[in-house]
């Protein structure tokens, strides 16, 4: 039972999109700027944090000017494997695969 | 414009929030069993859970005029204790014939592990004995998309009808596959994870209207219960037809959840 095929429209004109939606993203961006800033001002070296490398990983994606950014921005901060793991190591989710680009870091949590 | 909000933990919210969503025009919602934020200690904690689920929350709702619904599971934040979950898996059937339950949710996965695996499972064997609907939770942010597909594939093996099965928390990297597959899908819209009020309106342009519908999972974390009005509001915003918001925020999961015979929520 296949769906359809995604439509990919929206009824605003690309004039009003940005009308609408600029303010707003343009604080979010600032958000992340000033998150990165904020990375670079504390103290400490986990330059190689894996939500880290993720994250730069994922700013590149916003501007190759490809389509379908949220779904390959998500894909990105997926875990890839297929099979279950043996055993749950807590209950909750970092935002990105400990094992990002095949190599577990996650800063001073080892 | 009247919503039903198929997914809210109303036991973690104030009667001042059944208050704004009454306000709001909500009539009815669906309220799947979770965890507490902390692990139970027995079976017993569960059994009193259900009958919060079942006597009490249906009663605090009445008093603003929602319809209020809920789904029974061992959630899968303490499915890695296959004991304990077992043990709540025995106690669910005493109450399925309660006037308020629309079958098993919500189940899934959380790490993606072999026991939240398998405990899974027996929910689907168990939905699938006393011919329930089905509400899945998607795993959270990295595991959400492994713990989607494997969902899925325990469905397909077990044979159960797409149909009866709403898989929630989907995302941009989650919903084709769910809808392609013939399932319903939920999108959950959260402050600070899951989706937003735009990226569900994104998705319903992409993907279409059917199938598909909104909710806020408000629980006792960062949550909105006026999520589904603010996507309302976004819609609109964006000049969809009424008959299109109409269609995401009150048919379909109108639609869906009519496939139990308890759920009296009728088109008007």
């Amino acid at each position: 039972m296949a769906n359809t095929s995604p439509r990919k429209s929206c009824p605003m004109a690309r004039s009003k999109v940005i009308d609408t939606y600029f303010i707003e993203h343009r604080h979010k961006l600032l958000d992340v700027a000033a998150f990165l800033d904020r990375v670079d001002r504390a103290p400490g070296s986990e330059d190689d944090d894996v939500r880290l490398v993720a994250m730069r990983d994922a700013i590149a994606l916003l501007i190759d000017g490809k389509a379908d950014r949220a779904r390959r921005i998500l894909d990105l901060f997926s875990d890839t494997s297929v099979e279950p793991i043996a055993k749950a190591p807590g209950k909750g989710a970092i935002g990105a695969p400990v094992a990002y680009r095949g190599e577990p870091r996650l800063g001073s949590r080892g | 414009m009247k919503y039903i909000d198929p997914h809210i933990h109303m036991v973690s919210r104030t009667t001042d929030d059944y208050q704004r969503m009454a306000q709001a025009d909500c009539v009815a919602v669906t309220e799947p069993a979770f965890w507490a934020g902390f692990d139970r200690s027995s079976p017993a904690g569960f059994f009193d859970y259900f009958r919060q689920l079942t006597d009490f929350e249906p009663k605090r709702a009445a008093q603003y005029g929602i319809a209020h619904y809920c789904w029974l599971c061992i959630n899968p934040k303490e499915s890695e204790d296959m004991g304990l979950a077992r043990e709540v898996i025995k106690i669910i059937p005493q109450f399925l014939e309660r006037p308020n339950v629309l079958g098993i949710g919500e189940i899934g996965l959380n790490k993606n592990s072999r026991n939240e695996l398998t405990i899974l499972e027996e929910q689907i064997a168990l939905a699938k004995r006393y011919d329930q609907l089905i509400l899945v939770h998607t795993p959270h942010l990295e595991d959400k998309r492994k713990g989607t597909l494997l969902t899925l594939d325990a469905m397909k093996n077990a044979g159960i009808d797409p149909g009866r099965v709403l898989i929630d928390h989907v995302e941009e990297h989650t919903v084709k596959e769910v809808l392609d597959r013939g399932y319903w899908a939920g999108m959950t819209l959260y402050p600070d994870s899951k989706c937003s009020p735009q990226r569900a309106a994104d998705i319903v342009e992409c993907f279409g209207d059917e199938r598909l519908w909104v909710n806020s999972a408000g629980d006792w974390g960062h949550s909105d219960p006026m999520s589904v009005p603010r996507c309302q509001m976004e819609m609109l915003r964006r000049g969809h037809p009424r008959k299109l918001v109409d269609r995401i925020c009150y048919a379909n999961p109108q639609t869906f959840l009519s496939q139990s015979e308890r759920f009296k929520v009728t088109w008007e």
